[in-house]
């Protein structure tokens, strides 16, 4: 009986799952179909960008800065036990650029955006403002989420390139005022050592995160129900999920970007 | 083509999970005609509404806006269907990012493609209409009374010149010289419209002031439909305890007696 009333446990769970899976897929397609067909909103999808990659970047700025400097110290403990420490400047570089400005920067944003999303299409939800929308012969999808999508997709790529600016400058100014590197011989290493490939594969990872976060965000906030209660869920739900998802995307990213 | 109602539902249904709101109602309203649904809390005049306007899909029956099937119409010919509704939202459900004059105007420029200064000249007529200075109109919704919400909502709902109103408890959670000025200004928007008005309420008074005919639905049915005149000799027990306001009658309240 026991063992029956677990299995039937877990298959409930799964059945969730699938329809969860299911139910955001179609939201996804609604979403993006939305986002090529006309009319436009170029005004509220400017606001968009503006609200998520302008007003962001002193949280990624500080965030990939301090980042930066802990990995500089870091990597020259760690490597100065097989005296290699001259690789700072490289292993900075190199795990800025590929991994932790995207990945922090997309959390950081999954935090800020993410959840004042969730919060605010949550709102409109409960207190029937996307009802209104819609008997005002506006398209919800298209006046609500369409425009976030894109500037999600545009400007997280644009908050990591400049956190990999910020956070390289970190290890710099860590290297040559607390490690007596050489600045001109830490610029010339950073710059000899770094690909395109390594700016490009973070960059694309960035927008794929953007576009995870405004997602969920858009996701949750018009799937919440029942009042400040359910508004409340759907934050939570919406940062934590676009958490999960932005570090298994990355996983998956990287694999297919690296995998030679 | 005169005679065709504006709106026809028939053998509606609608379920959520086990529970059955709606079950098989039938409605006409006739064009220009002002039908108020009546019924207690939890009788599905909601999911009605939200029915006909799409916000919702019924399982099974047919909903004709004159003569237009909606019920699973492509997208296109519902978008098309939505032009011809206005609604005001028991919670007004004003846009709150928005000041008070765009909410009105917000119809006209994204609905209609209309241009800003002519939307925002229109808005302030239909501000003035509902007896709301242009002062008001720069304001932001959270700065408004609930009975100013309502109005600006009525405002947004007529601003389009749409065919069909519907009025979502235009009187719930006023004071009752609000409630009446709302009411009358429901009744004179739908006549200098000549719209067809379907409204929700369990406000008996507000019911006999903006009715022609009145239609009560009780557990998913409508189970008494007659003009306003018959509304005090119905001979429906369900209607004369409901307008009476009893406690004791052949509608029971889920409520536990001690």
């Amino acid at each position: 009986m026991i063992l029956l009333n677990l299995l039937a446990h877990i298959g409930r769970l799964f059945l969730g799952f699938l329809a969860a899976s299911g139910r955001l897929a179609i939201f996804a397609g609604r979403s993006i179909s939305q986002v090529f067909r006309p009319p436009y909103f170029p005004l509220i999808t400017l606001q968009q960008m503006i609200s998520i990659g302008y007003f962001s970047l002193p949280v990624v700025g500080l965030t990939t800065l301090f980042t930066g400097m802990a990995l500089a110290l870091q990597i020259f403990e760690g490597t100065a036990r097989f005296n290699a420490e001259g690789a700072v400047a490289q292993v900075v570089a190199i795990g800025m650029a590929r991994e932790l400005a995207p990945v922090l920067g997309g959390l950081m944003v999954a935090g800020r955006v993410g959840a004042a999303m969730a919060a605010e299409i949550g709102t409109m939800r409960v207190t029937e403002q996307i009802d209104a929308l819609t008997t005002l012969s506006t398209n919800p999808f298209k006046y609500l989420i369409a425009p976030r999508l894109i500037a999600g997709t545009l400007m997280v790529p644009f908050l990591v390139l400049v956190g990999d600016i910020i956070g390289i400058f970190g290890g710099f100014v860590i290297s040559v005022n607390l490690l007596n590197f050489n600045a001109a011989t830490y610029v010339k290493n950073t710059v000899d050592f770094l690909e395109n490939i390594d700016i490009i594969s973070g960059l694309v990872k960035a927008g794929a995160f953007g576009f995870v976060v405004t997602l969920m965000g858009c996701y949750h906030g018009f799937q919440s129900r029942g009042g400040a209660e359910g508004v409340g869920t759907a934050t939570t739900n919406a940062v934590v999920t676009a958490s999960i998802l932005i570090l298994t995307t990355n996983l998956i990213l990287t694999r297919l970007f690296f995998s030679n | 083509m005169t005679d065709q109602p504006k709106i026809s539902l028939r053998g509606v249904h609608k379920s959520f999970g086990p529970k059955h709101v709606l079950s098989g109602v039938d409605l006409d309203v006739g064009r220009g005609e002002s039908v108020v649904i009546i019924g207690g809390s939890g009788t599905g005049k909601s999911v009605m509404l939200k029915c006909v306007l799409g916000l919702l899909t019924p399982d099974s029956g047919s909903i004709r806006i004159d003569g237009e099937e909606t019920v699973r119409a492509r997208s296109a010919d519902r978008d098309r269907l939505l032009h011809k509704f206005g609604m005001l939202f028991q919670s007004a459900a004003l846009f709150d990012s928005m000041r008070v004059w765009q909410n009105v105007a917000f119809g006209l420029i994204q609905g209609k493609g209309m241009a800003r200064d002519q939307a925002k000249k229109i808005a302030f007529q239909k501000l003035a209409q509902v007896g709301l200075t242009p002062e008001v109109a720069e304001l932001r919704p959270a700065e408004l009374s609930g009975g100013m919400q309502k109005r600006v909502g009525l405002a947004r709902a007529i601003a389009t010149d749409p065919e069909i109103i519907f009025f979502d408890e235009p009187t719930t959670g006023l004071d009752p010289i609000m409630a009446d000025v709302i009411n009358d200004l429901i009744k004179s928007s739908v006549k200098d419209l000549g719209a067809t008005a379907l409204s929700i309420t369990h406000d008996i008074a507000s019911a006999r002031k903006i009715a022609d005919r009145i239609a009560m639905i009780h557990e998913g049915r409508i189970i008494w439909d007659g003009p306003v005149s018959d509304l005090d000799n119905s001979g429906n027990p369900f209607v004369d305890q409901f307008i009476n306001g009893r406690a004791d009658g052949p509608i029971e309240m889920q409520v536990l007696r001690p």
